[in-house]
């Protein structure tokens, strides 16, 4: 069966992810094949994830986990039953 | 993954902690601050109400550990507090934003197509250290509805799995697939038109990147 570029698109972030089964990655491989269009929403989409994981495109504000652990610090020193005691 | 977690590690922590060695709050806590940060920016879109609410959620997290049941990972937890006292401040706050709760429903009709190219030329990691391409991808997923935003964040910038982010937000994980599908697809289309400037220059016979025009009368030419 052949499958069209809609179809492709459907399940496009299942395939990046390896979630789709074998018979529906054969199909959608081979319609890559001879689609340029869907080879290039593929490898576009593709890319994007893969920049989003990189730690430079989020950066934590600077000095937040030392105003965090200060803050931890002054929580810690409260004595606070940790047993949940009333 | 990124600062895979523990478990082991994780209930040695707790177990000390509890029976009274509160410093190692300090190391059970660290590998969780920057999920929770972003996904309190992800909930509030603010630097600083997101850093004094993962202050606020960390103190309620040390408060409430001996109801951790290690049921699930303690990520997993520590998340879910988070994200209660960012949407609790979001109630407080309900008039600043249009789209905060439940804006979107799941089965929200929209254009997911994503944006139709006849190629692509691969933006490399390393040119993120121009600091704008960053900044567009940051202003993308700020665009993102944040039903969208959320998932986005912690699958693909946390790179959580599904089963943990379906529990860290509260969902079921058909609707983490379904919503990081529409995201990635709405990210597409954003910045495929925007990134294209990122790629670097394929020279061509003349010293400038080659169009497909170029090709195909090349092409022809054979």
């Amino acid at each position: 069966m052949r499958i069209d570029c809609k179809h492709v698109w459907d399940h496009i972030s299942a395939y990046i992810d390896g979630e789709v089964d074998a018979q529906l990655r054969a199909e959608i491989d081979k319609h890559l094949e001879t689609c340029e269009i869907c080879s290039a929403v593929l490898d576009s989409t593709r890319n994007v994830v893969v920049l989003y994981a990189d730690d430079r495109v989020f950066e934590m504000p600077a000095g937040f986990s030392e105003r965090l652990h200060r803050f931890i610090d002054k929580e810690l020193k409260s004595n606070f039953d940790l047993t949940g005691a009333e | 993954m990124k600062n895979a977690p523990n478990p082991e590690f994780e209930a040695d922590c707790i177990r000390g902690i509890l029976a009274g060695e509160k410093h190692l709050f300090h190391d059970l806590i660290r590998p969780c601050e920057r999920p929770i940060f972003f996904l309190l920016m992800s909930i509030l879109r603010n630097e600083a109400d997101a850093e004094d609410a993962a202050q606020e959620a960390i103190v309620k997290i040390y408060r409430n550990l001996h109801l951790f049941r290690g049921e699930s990972q303690f990520r997993t937890w520590a998340l879910s507090i988070a994200r209660n006292e960012g949407l609790g401040r979001l109630r407080k706050a309900e008039t600043r934003r249009e789209d905060s709760l439940d804006a979107l429903s799941e089965d929200q009709t929209g254009d997911f197509t994503p944006a139709i190219l006849t190629s692509w030329r691969e933006v490399p990691n390393q040119a993120l250290e121009q600091k704008e391409l960053a900044a567009v991808l940051r202003q993308a997923i700020d665009g993102l509805p944040e039903i969208y935003r959320n998932v986005v964040l912690l699958r693909d910038i946390e790179e959580m799995d599904v089963r943990e982010t379906a529990a860290a937000l509260g969902i079921t994980e058909g609707a983490v697939k379904v919503r990081l599908h529409r995201a990635r697809a709405l990210l597409q289309r954003s910045l495929a038109p925007r990134l294209k400037g990122f790629a670097p220059k394929r020279a061509g016979l003349f010293g400038w990147a080659r169009t497909r025009k170029d090709e195909s009368r090349e092409d022809k030419s054979r």
